[in-house]
Order: C-alpha cells, then sequence, then structure tokens
C-alpha cells in the first residue's frame, strides 16, 4: 500500500520536505537569537547591559518577546484593505526564507542544488519589495504609505546594484551554481573571491545593508519622522512575520556573502597548509562562523554609522554604486579575458 | 506526475487571468499578476529553461510589475475605475477573438512535439541551460540582440526626454 513512497519522485519531494522543516526550523531558532544578540551586542557597545531580566544574562529574552507577539491582539485599520493587509507580511516572509534553500552550508547540505541559485536568491529579494509596499498601501495610513514607497524605491535602485556586483562573482566562477562558485574560490591560493572582487564586495555589502533595509539605510523605518514605517499599522503575530522576514533576509546576506566572497565552507589553503590540523574540523562550522560574523558586522554599523538622508541614500545608489559596479564587470571581464584567472 | 503539475499550472494560470481582469480593484489585479508571473515562472522550470524562470520572475514580477504598482498608487484610480465597460461594440468583439482562436489551434497544429535538432534535452542538461542560451545568443543572434539594445536605450533616452521637459 505504501509502495508509492518508493519512487524517486516522491522520495525527493519527502527529502526536500524534511530538510525544508530542519532548515526552517534552525532558521527560526536564529531569528530569535539574533534579535536577543543584536540587543546585547549594541548595549554593550553604548556601555549598558542590554537585556538582563529573564533567565540568566537575559538568555530567555526571545522566548518571552515570542510569547507576547503571539498572544497580543491582531489589529487590523478599521479602512484597510484586507486581503492585501492579511497577504503582504506572508509574501515578505516567503520571499525570505524561500531564499535559503539554495544556500550551501555544507558539501552536501543544501535543500535544493540549482544551476540558477544566485539568480533564485535575486528573484526572492526582488519579490521581498512587495510585502513591504503592500503592507504600507493596505494599512490605509499615510506613515505607512510613505514608508512603504520609500522602501520600495530603495530596494529596486540597491537590488541593481547587488545583481551587477556578483556579476564579477559570476565571470570568476563561470557558474550561477553557488556550490560550484565555492568550489571556484577553493582553486584560488587564498581561497576566496574577497581579494580580486574587492570592489564587487564593496558594492555588495553597501547593497545588502540596504536591500535589507538595516541601519544606516533603514530609512523606511526610520521612527523619528515615519513612526515605524511601513508595517505602523501592524501587530501581534503579522508584525512578527515581518520582523522575522528582516532577520531571515540578513541571514541570507550574510550566508550569500559567505559563499560568494569568502569561500563558504572552505578554509583557505594556505591556512590548511599551515595548520592541517583545521581541516579535521567539519566545514560547517566555518560556514556558520563567517555567517555569524558578518550578522555581528551588521550590529556594528548599526551602532556606529547615523542614518542616512533619502536624498543621499538614492544618490549613493545611482551615482555610487552602480557605476562602481559596472566598473567592476569591466575589471574583471578584461582580466578573465586576458587569462589571469 | 507531470501531467498533475501541468494541470495545476495551466489552471491556475487562466484562473489568475480571469482575476486580473475581473477585479474592480487595480492593486488586486496586479497582485493577481504576481502570482500569475510566479507560475509562469514555474512554467519555464518545467520546460527546463531555469535562466528564462528567473529572468520571467526578476523581470516581469521584480521590475514592471513594481513599477505598475507605484503608478496605479501613485495616480490613485480607486474611484475613477467604475465605469461600466472600456469599450463599446463588444458584439463585434467576440467574432474578432474567436477568429484569432481558430488561427491559433490552426498555427499549433504545425508544432513538432518532442525535442529534436541540437538543442535537445541532454545537450541542455550537460551544458546548463544558462549557457546554452548564453551561447546561441551572442553567438549566432548578436546581431539582432545589439539591435534590440539599442531599440531600448532609445526609449530610455525618450524617456528622459519627456520627463525633463516637464521639468523645465
Amino acid at each position: 500500500m505504501l509502495a508509492f513512497i518508493n519512487e524517486p519522485a516522491v522520495l525527493s519531494i519527502i527529502l526536500a520536505v524534511v530538510k525544508s522543516i530542519i532548515l526552517v526550523s534552525v532558521a527560526m531558532f536564529h531569528v530569535a537569537y539574533a534579535t536577543y544578540f543584536e540587543r546585547k551586542a549594541i548595549g554593550h557597545m553604548q556601555v549598558r547591559m542590554g537585556p538582563m531580566r529573564v533567565g540568566p544574562h537575559g538568555i530567555l529574552q526571545p522566548v518571552a518577546d515570542m510569547i507576547k507577539l503571539f498572544f497580543k491582539e491582531d489589529i487590523i485599520p478599521e479602512k484597510a484593505d484586507r486581503t492585501v493587509f492579511y497577504f503582504a507580511p506572508v509574501i515578505s516572509f516567503v520571499a525570505a526564507i524561500s531564499s535559503l534553500s539554495v544556500i550551501p552550508f555544507y558539501k552536501d547540505w543544501y535543500v535544493a542544488n540549482i544551476n540558477i541559485g544566485l539568480l533564485f536568491i535575486l528573484a526572492m529579494s526582488s519579490l521581498g519589495a512587495y510585502g513591504i509596499v503592500m503592507a504600507g498601501w493596505a494599512s490605509n495610513s499615510k506613515y505607512a504609505f510613505l514608508g512603504g514607497l520609500r522602501s520600495s524605491a530603495q530596494v529596486l535602485s540597491y537590488e541593481i546594484a547587488m545583481g551587477l556586483s556578483l556579476v564579477g562573482v559570476m565571470i570568476m566562477a563561470g557558474s550561477l551554481n553557488l556550490r560550484e562558485i565555492v568550489e571556484a574560490q577553493n582553486k584560488l591560493p587564498y581561497g576566496m573571491f574577497a581579494i580580486p572582487q574587492i570592489l564587487g564586495l564593496f558594492v555588495f555589502l553597501v547593497a545588502a545593508f540596504a536591500e535589507t533595509n538595516r541601519a544606516p539605510f533603514d530609512l523606511p523605518e526610520a521612527e523619528s519622522e515615519l513612526v515605524a514605517g511601513y508595517f505602523a499599522e501592524y501587530s501581534g503575530f503579522r508584525f512578527a512575520l515581518f520582523y522575522a522576514g528582516e532577520y531571515i533576509a540578513m541571514i541570507v546576506m550574510a550566508s550569500l556573502l559567505t559563499a560568494c566572497y569568502f569561500g563558504g565552507w572552505t578554509l583557505p589553503p594556505f591556512i590548511l597548509k599551515a595548520l592541517p590540523w583545521l581541516g579535521l574540523v567539519p566545514g560547517v562550522v566555518w560556514f556558520v562562523l563567517k555567517v555569524y560574523f558578518f550578522i555581528f558586522f551588521y550590529y556594528w554599523i548599526r551602532a556606529t554609522l547615523p542614518r542616512y538622508r533619502y536624498d543621499q541614500l538614492m544618490a549613493i545608489g545611482w551615482k555610487v554604486l552602480i557605476p562602481l559596479s559596472l566598473l567592476n564587470i569591466f575589471i574583471t571581464g578584461t582580466l578573465r579575458i586576458l587569462k589571469v584567472f | 506526475m507531470q501531467y498533475i503539475f501541468f494541470a495545476y499550472l495551466s489552471v491556475a494560470i487562466i484562473g489568475l487571468s480571469i482575476f486580473i481582469i475581473t477585479r474592480k480593484n487595480p492593486v488586486h489585479s496586479v497582485l493577481g499578476m504576481l502570482f500569475m508571473f510566479i507560475h509562469v515562472g514555474a512554467l519555464y522550470l518545467f520546460l527546463n529553461a531555469e535562466f528564462l524562470a528567473a529572468v520571467q520572475v526578476i523581470v516581469y514580477a521584480g521590475a514592471i510589475l513594481v513599477l505598475f504598482l507605484f503608478a496605479i498608487m501613485i495616480l490613485n484610480i480607486k474611484e475613477e475605475l467604475q465605469t461600466e465597460l472600456f469599450i463599446g461594440s463588444w458584439v463585434m468583439a467576440i467574432p474578432v477573438v474567436m477568429g484569432l482562436l481558430i488561427m491559433l489551434f490552426l498555427g499549433l497544429r504545425a508544432v513538432k512535439a518532442g525535442y529534436t535538432g541540437l538543442h535537445n534535452i541532454d545537450y541542455i542538461k550537460t551544458m546548463t541551460h544558462t549557457k546554452a542560451f548564453g551561447k546561441e545568443l551572442f553567438a549566432n543572434y548578436l546581431l539582432p540582440f545589439e539591435v534590440i539594445s539599442v531599440i531600448l536605450l532609445v526609449a530610455i533616452v525618450g524617456a528622459i526626454v519627456l520627463a525633463k521637459r516637464r521639468l523645465r
């Protein structure tokens, strides 16, 4: 009766579902503790203690936050467009979390190994803008609408710079498959694209901050002028979906940085030659450590830099980052034709 | 298995298309269109055209549709679109649409099913779709590609000229 389970197609679907469940639970755990870590790290940078009340050193704070968000009343504004209001946080969350499925955490640790992994992530991050703009529009509130418009303009402009900055990586690796990109990096003596692609890395880093609406580009939710931006009218669990979506997008961007510029799960060959016993550590540890560093980097920047003005944000995107990334493509392409790499 | 998948996709695309043209609120139409574009992307994936699928989502869903949405939201045509019909003579429309449909079906009969020629399924699998597509586009069809880019450039310049004239 259960014979159909043995069919390869059905089996692969079941395997993918199991993998996705594991990935989503691990990711949600990371989201919960990323918020705790953010508050702690920024607290200490500002000579405060951060959350201290729930559990030792506030370690159970995310659990308390989650319970609060679950049981809070779900308020919908009277004149809101209900269908769109319901859909917006789901779009935002789904767009963020589906990007995780193509990221190779280790040699065979991924949900889907597709040939267009990089393009898939770009496509999903471009869909994320819908959640934001729809939320702003459906709330039927001035602040939310302005926040939504700002954010979608920002995401659209920085998406171009981000896509173009990744073209350098695509040229060097000769593939869009994230796993092949990581393997191509390991063939270089220094084991990462961060050095030859330093220009692309800079553009990608800045664009990643803007794409995930993080400080210093967190204009869509600039609380001093827009209350909370596009999710001003959201409460309870719908708000939590936006919040989780933002943190998952941060994790995706940090993983993409790791996989495309910092060698993914591999260590640079010269380090392995000097300290061969490091090869015994499973690669996923290096991947996760690199991702944690970049997440810390997000917080570090947030605690350091003040917010940009909106016109400055647009000027940086269109007049600095896009020309820089085009220059990077030109340089990389020329070096590739001359067979330098 | 593949028939179920194809049936779902085609029903979803047709259903969503009907949803799009029957909404009174244009923002709902755009939302429907977003889901339709994603389904069309899935249809491309189904045909082993993974690059086209990604481009479908990035360009149509990610860029063009967002601009639609901007235009609709900023113009705020919520009240304006309460008119009954856009065109008067819908009686004339039926034979024209029927004729088009018949032509379409006659044309479809000429299409041969199955993969023949150089770009068959094994070739795409070994080359990956992106590479096969790129090689074809930039080697055999370079001139048409360049002509299209010049046309697009003209459109961009035209749009900027129109926008700047207003500012003056």
